[in-house]
């Protein structure tokens, strides 16, 4: 394996598939930026409108007091999991067919843990007293274990993204991407020197094993904001692991929806095949028969046991406010993905983009059916009031997708979005130029 | 030290509302307007539930005031991230308005849905301003708050007592809904004190507590319409 690192001698040119879309940016990248920063500039101006008028702007209520902030934390702190959980997994088993998709996993991971929590920033009545969770945090709220378990998540992330990062970073100082001292900066003189590479092969082994227990507790905890309290429908055991459960699925199907978008834009047809999006495609399937398995044994648990105050619930979501959204969640997540993905004919790129296009649209709605109708069912007979999301959450809401994809459109823009050194660690030649690529096998 | 309960003889209660009258115009709470209120955005400390027990118009309606539970087991407290809810050592729930975030988690933690959220910055007229009381702070946007059980009238009660140099005695103290109240169906007092009012209504055969089973130990206890044999 070693042998055609050390053949490679000369600097990959910039003008490398692989490097290209880091040394040369088109119209197309500047017209995108330029498209996601006005939503982002819109979503701030809804922002500051709520902040300065209060939560008044949200359709929020009583005592519906949550609505699209907490679903979208809940969402997006999901599609995280994904990736560094799934390269994680990948990287400790070996899976050979990994090593394309890594990196576009471990972006995903580190932006969407970015975007996410900060929709709990925004639910905030007095988001300028939030420092208040450093100062007088009390450990024996769930809300402090998210703040926890999150931060310690995006730094691992963050670490894990940058370790296998360092090499493909010493590659582009020496193609002479510019700016050059950014790069020199970042690649912490790497040398690719027989210790540099044991050292960071060793870290980048703990690093994958340790950062899978930090995973699984994020979404834990996440779900755990809920099911601690014993509000109708949220006080259930199965909440863990049925939203880390959840949290694969959907990230499973944003790697797939990012690496399709990757691939035509970049044109990395040779790197990302049809195989990759086969094989996540198979594991998508296999998360969305547990996702099926796991909402099943959680809504019959709760009819047959059939106490009132969780029937409201129940019947609120399969007959009755919520059936259109409820119905909704299980044809996105499974009965349009399901034969997409287990028909082989259909597993193709296409097949695999759609079916994960409606699992991220599925497991959205399945959020909001968590959030919502447990909170407009409460105990105590009240007046019926509904929610109904104002133009400010739909606006933040679209400014924190627009956010998500505005920083992976600039990572893919900084650094190599699929990592060259394990490529080549592969035994798959990349050579140095653009035409030798035809060589990769 | 007293353990600070209340007694609510559904028997008595006509539904008048006078109570949430009086505790709003006790509490400074504020107007929201009547597009705010069919939002669900009003805050009502003492709110009336109203219930009908049939479809028909005749039916029998049954009324029930809820102010907040106290709770000796408070679920707000336990997942307040930042302490800005507590149960002091009377069995008191309070609020610290200054630390809370607005985040809304004991809000929705509350099996009563007794707690409120400031959604706007709370406003009054001028020629209502004047007639704010001095006792109750008034309270920002973009806070929770609800019933105090009348703190305040607690410790002015216990600053008279000392003046007048005598322990606090039963009836010293009466919450602004339980002074309002026409038939007086609303009692206050010790319930650690055997021979308090509330202590010897706590006992009757009439007397329930909302969802009890829960295990939240509600400090709030209701004498069941009825049975006037007993």
């Amino acid at each position: 394996m070693s042998d055609s690192i050390a053949a490679v001698t000369t600097p990959m040119r910039q003008d490398h598939p692989l490097i290209k879309p880091v040394a040369v940016s088109g119209r197309g990248f500047y017209i995108a930026t330029l498209a996601l920063l006005i939503v982002m500039s819109w979503a701030f101006f809804a922002w500051f409108t709520q902040f300065m008028n209060g939560l008044g702007e949200t359709g929020l209520n009583r005592p519906v007091y949550w609505g699209i902030y907490i679903t979208n934390f809940v969402f997006f702190v999901g599609i995280s999991h994904a990736g560094t959980l799934i390269s994680a997994i990948l990287r400790v088993t070996g899976a050979e067919w990994r090593r394309p998709i890594t990196r576009a996993a471990e972006a995903i991971t580190v932006f969407a843990l970015m975007v996410g929590p900060i929709n709990v920033f925004f639910d905030l009545g007095s988001p300028h007293r939030v420092l208040n969770i450093v100062f007088h945090g009390q450990l024996n709220s769930p809300l402090i274990w998210d703040v926890i378990c999150i931060s310690i998540y995006l730094m691992s992330s963050l670490l894990y993204l940058y370790l296998p990062l360092i090499p493909d970073i010493a590659e582009l100082r020496n193609a002479g991407v510019k700016p050059l001292w950014f790069y020199r900066l970042l690649a912490i003189g790497w040398q690719e020197t027989e210790k540099q590479k044991r050292l960071l092969k060793k870290m980048i082994g703990f690093m994958a094993i340790a950062i899978i227990p930090v995973a699984v507790s994020v979404h834990t905890v996440v779900s755990w904001v809920f099911a601690m309290t014993i509000q109708p429908m949220w006080h259930s055991t199965i909440f863990g692991p049925y939203f880390v459960v959840g949290a694969i699925f959907s990230g499973i199907a944003a790697i797939i929806i990012a690496m399709a978008i990757l691939r035509k834009v970049y044109k990395l047809d040779r790197y990302l095949k049809p195989l990759h999006f086969k094989n996540l495609g198979i594991l998508l399937m296999v998360m969305a028969c547990l996702w099926l398995y796991f909402t099943f044994a959680e809504y019959l648990t709760t009819f047959y046991g059939g106490e009132p105050s969780h029937m409201a619930v129940f019947y609120a979501k399969i007959a009755g406010e919520f059936a259109p959204m409820f119905w909704a969640m299980v044809a996105f997540c499974f009965i349009i993905p399901f034969p997409i993905l287990a028909i082989p004919k259909f597993r193709t790129i296409t097949g695999t983009v759609i079916a994960s296009i409606s699992v991220n649209i599925g497991m959205w709605l399945e959020r909001y059916t968590i959030v919502v109708p447990s909170l407009s069912n409460p105990r105590l007979p009240i007046s019926e009031i509904n929610y109904t999301p104002s133009w400010v959450e739909w606006s933040i809401t679209a400014g924190c997708f627009a956010g998500l994809t505005l920083f992976y459109v600039l990572f893919s823009k900084i650094f190599p979005i699929i990592s060259i050194w394990e490529l080549k660690e592969g035994g798959i030649d990349v050579g140095s130029g653009p035409e030798i690529t035809g060589a990769a096998s | 030290m007293a353990r600070w309960g209340m007694v609510i003889d559904l028997d008595r209660c006509t539904g008048c509302q006078a109570c949430v009258v009086a505790c709003r115009q006790e509490n400074n709470i504020p107007e929201v307007g009547p597009e705010q209120a069919a939002m669900g955005r009003g805050i009502y400390w003492m709110q009336l539930i109203e219930e009908k027990e049939a479809a028909h118009e005749d039916a029998h309606i049954a009324y029930l005031p809820r102010p907040c539970m106290h709770c000796d087991n408070p679920l707000c407290v336990k997942v307040c991230p930042v302490g800005a809810t507590y149960k002091n050592s009377e069995g008191l729930v309070g609020q610290v308005y200054a630390r809370c975030i607005g985040c809304r988690y004991c809000t929705t933690a509350c099996p009563y849905t007794a707690r409120y959220f400031n959604w706007y910055k709370p406003e009054w007229k001028p020629e209502e301003k004047k007639y704010l009381s001095p006792d109750v702070s008034l309270r920002p946007k973009g806070v929770v708050e609800k019933c105090s059980f009348c703190v305040h009238r607690i410790r002015k009660a216990r600053r008279k007592a000392k003046d007048e140099n005598r322990e606090l005695v039963d009836g010293d103290v009466v919450p602004a809904c339980g002074e309002t109240c026409p038939s007086k169906a609303i009692f206050f007092g010790d319930l650690d004190d055997p021979n308090s009012e509330v202590s010897k209504l706590a006992k009757s055969r009439r007397a329930f507590r909302l969802e009890d089973h829960l295990g939240t130990g509600p400090k709030v206890i209701y004498l069941r319409e009825g049975e006037w044999s007993e």
